[in-house]
């Protein structure tokens, strides 16, 4: 007897260990007909925080207050997938069968493209905002996917060109050796051949794993490149400035172009180190008056931290879903995620954040892009005023034209 | 590390050893593991539970060298990752179907840890830990580099194929009794192997190498037996997994990805059945519902591993198995 | 130009030199970590954290008292080694007789839950630090330009370690250290408190973790996981230098500093892999690492 009963506790026991993997599934099941979900699946916990993360969040959520009530009831969840596919993959997965409607957001190119093949598989919409790479409207294009507000053949038109025009006809390359960073690079070396430029050398670093980049530096010192391009990201350029600095690189006439730099890392630099750097951006909270009207409205959810043009485009895009959600109906938009997005490509974008755009039938979304450079600490007049404008490239301009990415939707 | 899982492991009168080497309770326990195998995806998400299945598998393949043989390896994401990858390709390239992508991931992660076993068990303790660490490493750059992973976003869009080309494994309830049958078969092999008369002398060498080899048994034979052992079934739970997500990326062979291996059993239970199983589906579990909870994952992670080490360092199945003296 | 296996050799000579500079933080890292692996016999997996730590106690210094970097240089060290005895009184010293895992895993632990807070109170992009006014600048020196600031790491460092090793090896207090590292139990007997000896050591290690923070500053962006990608490493050199030996990891440090950058010119994709390549061989050829008693 005794046996079986301590048998039956262990049993129980395991039970109780294995059982705990899903309390709370069912409960966010409870969902009603009339209510629309939309998922912020971004990065919480890791290096892309500040240029994703909560303020992504708290932009998707601030354009679900301003749409106010029309009819139906909108929900906002959020999600870290850590910037590891498998778990992006199962929250996306997870989140499509418990009835979300829409992804958004989505950083990291890999998870980027991994949460791509469930949304078409699951037939659901997905607004991608934080990726960089350009095969979401290229090879990997779906009838379920729109590419909100940024991509690496952008940046590197945008910079590459650019700079080639004013003088720095000579590169070299600091690629973070991964997807994107080799992208970055391919992308950029393509427009500075274009524009009558030279790649001399490239060095690919190791990602993740480099803190100093000084021999990389010193290397392309030595190349006598007139420019140093940082095909990298986030902590990686951040280094590179600073020992660029450091290494009176950039005092010597060097100029280091940044292919992706976001207003926090220059936040995270300071003025003092960052000044001179040049970056891509779609979006900057001092461009004009709609702009600063959006910031000054959003910085309530997110007072340390200031919107970049991916928050924006988190903000935009979840504005632009739901005017689509509200033109054809709830009961349409939950039956198939590509009707969803092709009312969206069929509606002309317009938001305090971009401003008037479009959405391409390749899911790229059409807006002007912008080349900045850092002021230097004695222009800046106040609080995150970092930026000054460069030059424009028009929206139609501004990325790969729709016949090149090679995009089997266009061809059809 | 041996007084601490004997501790756990002592033998009460009532464990005579039954059917298949189960003792009463551990068939009691494998009753509801089963019962709960069968029952849970009606109730929780498939896909989840199938991750959940494949790390229990991963992290049972580990504590079959760190329980049974007394070896922290601190390399096993290389077979876990490049069982993953091959099998990956094999699929979505070669389009074979899914058990021999599985297997051929399986064979890759039998040859690589015959290789890397044959170097690493000449040492011992945290110098067998570091000689794994640096070859996973090795194996990690390899994968950064080769083009047939596709770097950084890894082999996208793996089909899940037909099961001997016949039964379609897209819908994720087919997919998932394919996924529970490799994880019982691997766990009752696993199981097998331990209460072998093999396994005994696995033991008898945790306990005390130099007198097992005054016995007369070739201790290094043993070892590297059970290294195999071990990377091949990792390779398996790294394929399986792969063909249900679709996906195969540098994370699986990455260093943090051996940790987890090490958490898991540790979590539920070094040198316990049922603790790695157990282990993993706390630690998955967090992964996946404190992904929610948005930035404090690292923090709530952390604490309980902290916790664990402090308070219940037998683990969760360890700790049950002391209260009920009986082995789990 | 004179060239060597197709580099021109000022190139060369440059790579080197960094190379050596970067080993300077290799080395003060691994010294920590050594030291503490020697008495305590615990893996500390929260040293990359405590080299975090300094580097952000020296921005709040800087931006919330306004003491600048040469008060970090001696305030953040005692502060993160004020928090590292706290650490040991607590919890670290529950684990000594239980098997290395245990350690590791409990740091490891802390180490998560220390960069978790960081990143929700100051987010993820990293904070601004400059380095102090009188190591601003640079020297040409014909075949590279270098910075004053490197200089001084290297110099600091370099006095730092040696000031360690005579400490260790010549004063009284090392020599209790060494003989309780033999044996604790005779130690303790003689009259010696152990336990805090123990405590003091790993404070110190910790100190030393944070003082490499502040001199990484201002040169590496300050940001939660500065330290993450760096503690694999550094165990890796304190592996090769074998476990506990305190000049090992030191000249190991150094040593590995310099081949890695070499390793940068001549094959740059494979300079995070290389120390694993000759952690291996070493392990397989001398067990008890390059210069460690078997």
């Amino acid at each position: 007897m005794q046996i079986t009963r301590r048998s039956a506790l262990a049993g129980t026991a395991l039970a109780f260990g294995a059982g705990i993997g899903g309390l709370p599934y069912r409960s966010a099941k409870a969902q009603a007909a009339n209510t629309i979900r939309i998922g912020v699946l971004t990065d919480m916990s890791g290096m892309y925080r500040d240029n994703t993360g909560p303020t992504s969040v708290a932009c998707a959520r601030q354009a679900v207050a301003e749409f106010g009530q029309r009819g139906f009831n909108v929900e906002v969840i959020e999600a870290d997938h850590q910037n590891r596919p498998d778990v992006g993959v199962n929250l996306a997965r997870q989140w499509y069968d418990q009835g979300v409607d829409v992804i958004i957001d989505v950083p990291t190119s890999s998870v980027g493209l991994a949460v791509n093949q469930i949304a078409r598989e699951k037939n659901k919409a997905y607004i991608n905002v934080g990726s960089a790479t350009a095969d979401l409207t290229g090879a990997q294009c779906s009838p379920n996917t729109v590419h909100w507000a940024y991509d690496t053949w952008m940046l590197a038109k945008s910079n590459g060109g650019a700079t080639v025009r004013a003088g720095g006809d000579t590169w070299f390359f600091i690629t973070a050796d991964y997807a994107f960073g080799h992208a970055l690079e391919r992308d950029t070396a393509n427009f500075v051949r274009a524009s009558g430029g030279r790649v001399i050398g490239q060095v690919r670093t190791p990602f993740p794993g480099t803190t100093d980049f000084s021999s990389f530096l010193v290397q392309a010192q030595a190349s006598r490149a007139k420019v140093i391009g940082l095909a990298n990201a986030g902590a990686d350029t951040q280094n590179c400035v600073k020992q660029a600095a450091e290494f009176g690189i950039t005092r010597r006439g060097i100029k280091l172009a940044s292919l992706l730099l976001f207003i926090n890392d220059v936040h995270g630099l300071g003025l003092q180190t960052a000044q001179g750097l040049t970056c891509t951006e779609t979006f900057y909270w001092d461009l004009n008056d709609r702009t600063r009207a959006f910031t000054q409205r959003v910085l309530p959810r997110t007072p340390n931290n200031y919107p970049n043009m991916i928050h924006a485009g988190c903000y935009s895009g979840t504005l632009h879903f739901l005017k689509a959600i509200a033109d054809m109906g709830v009961a349409a938009a939950k039956a198939s995620g590509v009707d969803i997005i092709n009312r969206m490509k069929a509606m002309p974008t317009e938001d305090d954040a971009f401003g008037a755009g479009q959405v391409r039938p390749d899911g790229r979304r059409l807006i002007p892009s912008y080349l900045f450079e850092v002021k230097s600490p004695a222009e800046s007049r106040g609080p995150w005023d970092y930026l000054k404008l460069v030059q424009t490239t028009p929206a139609a301009e501004a990325f790969r034209p729709l016949g090149e990415g090679g995009c089997a939707l266009v061809r059809s | 590390m041996a007084s601490e899982t004997t501790a756990g492991a002592i033998a009460s009168p009532r464990d005579e050893i039954g059917f298949w080497g189960f003792s009463k309770p551990q068939l009691a326990a494998l009753a509801v593991l089963i019962a709960f195998i069968a029952v849970a995806p009606y109730f929780l998400y498939p896909v989840f539970l199938m991750k959940l299945l494949c790390f229990a598998l991963f992290a049972c393949a580990f504590n079959l060298l760190i329980g049974y043989v007394g070896l922290l390896s601190f390399g096993h994401a290389a077979y876990f990752g490049m069982g993953g990858y091959i099998a990956g390709h094999t699929a979505k390239v070669w389009g074979l179907t899914p058990e021999l992508a599985v297997l051929a991931g399986a064979a890759f992660a039998c040859v690589q840890g015959w290789i890397f076993g044959w170097i690493a068990i000449r040492r011992q303790g945290i110098y067998f830990a570091m000689i794994t660490l640096a070859l996973a490493q090795m194996v990690y750059f390899f994968c950064l580099q080769a083009p047939f992973t596709g770097g950084e976003d890894g082999i996208q869009a793996i089909p899940r194929g037909s099961l001997f080309g016949v039964i379609s494994l897209e819908p994720d309830m087919t997919m998932y009794w394919f996924v529970a049958a490799v994880f019982l078969a691997g766990f009752l092999f696993i199981h097998r192997i331990i209460h072998s008369p093999y396994g005994q002398v696995l033991k008898a060498i945790r306990e005390n190498e130099p007198r097992a080899t005054s016995l007369g048994y070739r201790t290094d034979d043993y070892k590297l037996v059970a290294f195999i052992l071990s990377a091949t079934i990792s390779g398996v739970a790294g394929g399986v997994k792969s063909l249900v997500f679709g996906i195969a990326t540098l994370t699986d062979v990455f260093w943090a990805m051996s940790g987890e291996a090490v958490l898991m059993t540790l979590v539920g239970g070094i040198g316990t059945v049922f603790g790695p199983v157990v282990g993993a589906a706390v630690i998955v579990t967090m992964q996946n519902y404190l992904a929610e909870m948005g930035a404090w994952v690292t923090v709530i992670q952390g604490v309980i591993f902290v916790i664990i080490v402090l308070a219940f360092r037998r683990g969760i199945v360890g700790e049950i198995a002391n209260l009920l003296r009986v082995k789990l | 130009m004179d060239e060597i296996f197709g580099i021109p050799a000022p190139l060369l000579f440059g790579q080197l030199l960094l190379g050596l500079i970067n080993g300077a933080f290799y080395a003060m890292l691994s010294l920590g970590l050594a030291v503490i692996f020697g008495l305590l016999n615990i893996i500390n997996f929260t040293h990359g954290a405590q080299f975090m730590m300094g580097a952000f106690v020296a921005w709040m210094l800087l931006n919330w008292l306004g003491l600048g970097y040469w008060w970090a240089l001696l305030l953040a060290p005692l502060i993160v080694g004020l928090s590292g005895v706290i650490i040991e009184r607590t919890m670290i010293s529950r684990l000594y007789k239980l098997d290395h895992l245990y350690g590791l895993l409990l740091t490891f632990g802390i180490g998560l839950i220390i960069e978790g807070v960081f990143r929700n109170y100051f987010g993820s992009s990293g904070l601004p630090y400059r380095p102090p006014a009188e190591l601003q600048g640079g020297w040409d020196l014909g075949f590279m330009f270098m910075p004053v600031y490197r200089f001084w790491v290297v110099v600091f460092s370099l006095v730092v370690c040696l000031a360690t090793w005579l400490m260790i090896e010549k004063t009284r207090l090392g020599a209790y250290l060494r003989a309780a590292t033999e044996n604790a139990a005779l130690v303790q007997a003689f009259g010696v408190n152990v336990p805090r000896l123990i405590t003091l050591t790993y404070g110190f290690g910790v100190a030393l973790a944070a003082l490499a923070g502040v001199l990484a500053a201002p040169i590496y962006s300050v940001n939660p996981q500065m330290g993450t990608n760096l503690i694999i490493i550094v165990f890796a050199v304190v592996v090769i230098g074998g476990m506990g030996s305190i000049l090992g990891s030191v000249l190991t440090g150094f040593g590995l500093g310099v081949v890695e950058g070499l390793t940068r010119v001549f094959w740059p994709e494979a300079s995070a892999t290389v120390i694993f390549v000759i952690m291996a061989i070493v392990l397989v050829t001398r067990p008890a690492g390059l210069f460690g008693r078997a």
